[in-house]
C-alpha cells in the first residue's frame, strides 16, 4: 500500500517525535507513506485569524500537489488534516469566495483541482478496516494494564460535519477503539473533546494553564495511567503546562501504537518533558536495556 | 453599561464570516460549552447580539474576539449553526485592517509573527518565530525555563527549511491582504 504523506511543520521540530513514530509505524505495516512534495504550512489557527481566506489558499495549494500524487493523504497533525478536510468541504460545496481561490491558485501553479483526493487524519487511517487488520495481525507487545485516556481535542472533531469521522463527535470511540486493539484499557472520561488552548498558549499563558489544568485533573479522575493525543499542539501543550505537581505522561497515538509493534520507542519518548518511560518499564513494555 | 444609539446590525460582518448572523434566538448555549468564557468581558452569545445592535465600537474593543481559541465548540452546538469563531476571525482582521489597537496585543503579534515565518520560509520555523515575538513583545522572561526543557530535549529544529514554492505563498499572503500583484 502506498499513501501521500502530509507532515506539516510541528512534526519536524517540536512534535518530532510524533514524525518519527509514524513514519516507523508505517515502514513497518508495509505502507510506503510518500512525503508531499514541497508542501507549505497549513497556517494553523493564526492561519485564519487575521486574514480572511489565507488558511484557505494555503490548503488549497497543498490539495493541489496531493492530488497531482494521485494517492491518498495521510495527515498525522490536527491542524493541517482539519485545515485540508475543510477546504476540501467549502470547495466541494460550491462557496463562490472559496471557487475564486481556488482558481486563483490553479492558476499560479499552472494546473487544476478536480476534488478527486482524499484526506486522512491518521487515526482513521490507522483505524480503518485494511490497514487495522494489517495492525492486529503484526501486534507483538499487548499493551496490557494500561489506563488510557483518549483525548481528541477541537481540530479532530470540529466543525462535526465538516472534519469529524465519528458518529457522534461529542462522544467520540475512534481512538478508544483502536488503543482497545492494541490491548489497553481506554477510560470513559469527561474531558474528550475540551479545547486545550493551544493556540493560546504563547500569548496566554494563564488561561492555558487553566484548560491545561482542569484536562490532568480529569484524567487521572478517571483513573487514567496516561492521556493520549492525536495532535502535536495539544501534546505540546498538555505535556508542558501541567499544573504544580503534577506529571502525567502525555503519548502521540503512533508511539503506543509503535510500542505495540514491538518498534524502540525510546528515540521518541525521550523528547518528551513529562516522562513516560517508567510508566512502560512499569507494565514491561519496554525494557531499560533498549534505551 | 451599554448605550443603545438607534440599532443597526452590522450586515458588513455576515459576507466576510460567512455566519447567518440574524437567526440567532440568544439561547446561551454558545456561551455555556465555550472554554474561555471566564476570561471574555463579552460573552459569545452577546458578541452575536452586539452585531444585531451595532454596537461596532464595543466589539472592536473587546478582549473576548482575541481570546477564542477557535475551538468551534459553539458551531458544533449552535442550534443555527452559527460559527461564533468565524464572526472573531472577521472582527479581528477589521481591528488590524483600521489600524486599531487590539485589546490583547499580544496575541495579534503572535498571530502575526506566525505568519510572518509561513510567508518567508513558506513554512513555520518555530524557534525564529518565538524569537522574533519575543522581541516584539518585549516579553523576555516569560516560558523561559519551559523554553529551556525544550531546546535540551531538540523539541526546536534550529534553522528554518524553506520550500521551492516560496514565492507562490508569498503570493497567497499578498492576495489575502487585497495588495496588488
Amino acid at each position: 500500500m502506498k499513501v501521500s504523506y502530509y507532515p506539516g511543520c510541528s512534526l519536524q521540530s517540536t512534535a518530532s517525535e510524533y514524525g518519527a513514530s509514524t513514519e516507523a509505524v508505517l515502514r513497518a505495516l508495509g505502507i510506503t507513506g510518500k512525503e508531499l512534495p514541497d508542501w507549505n504550512c497549513c497556517g494553523a489557527t493564526s492561519g485564519h485569524a487575521i486574514y480572511r481566506g489565507l488558511h484557505q489558499a494555503l490548503a488549497i495549494r497543498n490539495l493541489l500537489i496531493a492530488e497531482g500524487e494521485g494517492l491518498d493523504l495521510v495527515v498525522p497533525c490536527a491542524a493541517c488534516y482539519n485545515a485540508l478536510r475543510s477546504t476540501r468541504q467549502v470547495l466541494a460545496g460550491g462557496d463562490p469566495e472559496a471557487l475564486r481561490l481556488k482558481e486563483e491558485t490553479e492558476h499560479l501553479l499552472g494546473r487544476r483541482y478536480q476534488g478527486e483526493v482524499r484526506v486522512l487524519h491518521i487515526l482513521e487511517f490507522l483505524a480503518g478496516e485494511e490497514v487495522g487488520a494489517l495492525l492486529s495481525a503484526r501486534i507483538r507487545v499487548p499493551l496490557a494494564g494500561l489506563k488510557l485516556a483518549s483525548y481528541y481535542g477541537c481540530l479532530l472533531t470540529r466543525p462535526p460535519r465538516t472534519v469529524s469521522f465519528e458518529t457522534n463527535p461529542e462522544q467520540p470511540r475512534l481512538m478508544d477503539d483502536l488503543l482497545s486493539r492494541l490491548g489497553a484499557s481506554p477510560v470513559v472520561w469527561s474531558h474528550k473533546t475540551e479545547c486545550c488552548g493551544a493556540s493560546l498558549s504563547i500569548p496566554a499563558p494563564e488561561i492555558v494553564c487553566d484548560l491545561v489544568g482542569k484536562i490532568v485533573l480529569a484524567a487521572r479522575r478517571a483513573g487514567a495511567d496516561a492521556i493520549v493525543t492525536a495532535c502535536p499542539l495539544c501534546q505540546t501543550n498538555l505535556d508542558g503546562r501541567q499544573p504544580e505537581g503534577e506529571k502525567i505522561p502525555v503519548f502521540f497515538l503512533t508511539e503506543l501504537v509503535g510500542v505495540a509493534l514491538g518498534l524502540n520507542p525510546h528515540k521518541w519518548l525521550r523528547k518528551h518533558l513529562v516522562d513516560a518511560r517508567p510508566l512502560l518499564k512499569a507494565h514491561n513494555l519496554i525494557t531499560a536495556s533498549r534505551a | 453599561m451599554v448605550e443603545l444609539r438607534d440599532p443597526q446590525p452590522l450586515r458588513w460582518i455576515e459576507e466576510p464570516s460567512g455566519q447567518p448572523i440574524t437567526r440567532c434566538f440568544q439561547c446561551y448555549k454558545c456561551s455555556s460549552g465555550c472554554p474561555v468564557a471566564g476570561a471574555m468581558d463579552i460573552l459569545p452569545h452577546q458578541i452575536v447580539r452586539f452585531v444585531h445592535l451595532g454596537l461596532e465600537e464595543e466589539l472592536l474593543k473587546c478582549r473576548a474576539i482575541w481570546l477564542c481559541t477557535a475551538c468551534h465548540t459553539c458551531k458544533a452546538r449552535c442550534p443555527n449553526g452559527i460559527d461564533i469563531s468565524a464572526i472573531n476571525d472577521t472582527l479581528k482582521a477589521a481591528v488590524l485592517a483600521r489600524g486599531l489597537r487590539p485589546a490583547l496585543p499580544a496575541v495579534a503579534d503572535f498571530h502575526r509573527q506566525f505568519l510572518a515565518s509561513v510567508e518567508k520560509h513558506g513554512r513555520v520555523h518555530e524557534l525564529g518565530m518565538m524569537v522574533a515575538y519575543k522581541l516584539k513583545t518585549g516579553n523576555y522572561l516569560q516560558d523561559v525555563p519551559l523554553g529551556m526543557r525544550m531546546l535540551a530535549r531538540g523539541k526546536f529544529k534550529l534553522l528554518p527549511d524553506p520550500i521551492r514554492g516560496q514565492k507562490e505563498v508569498r503570493t497567497l499572503f499578498h492576495r489575502a491582504r487585497g495588495e496588488q500583484r
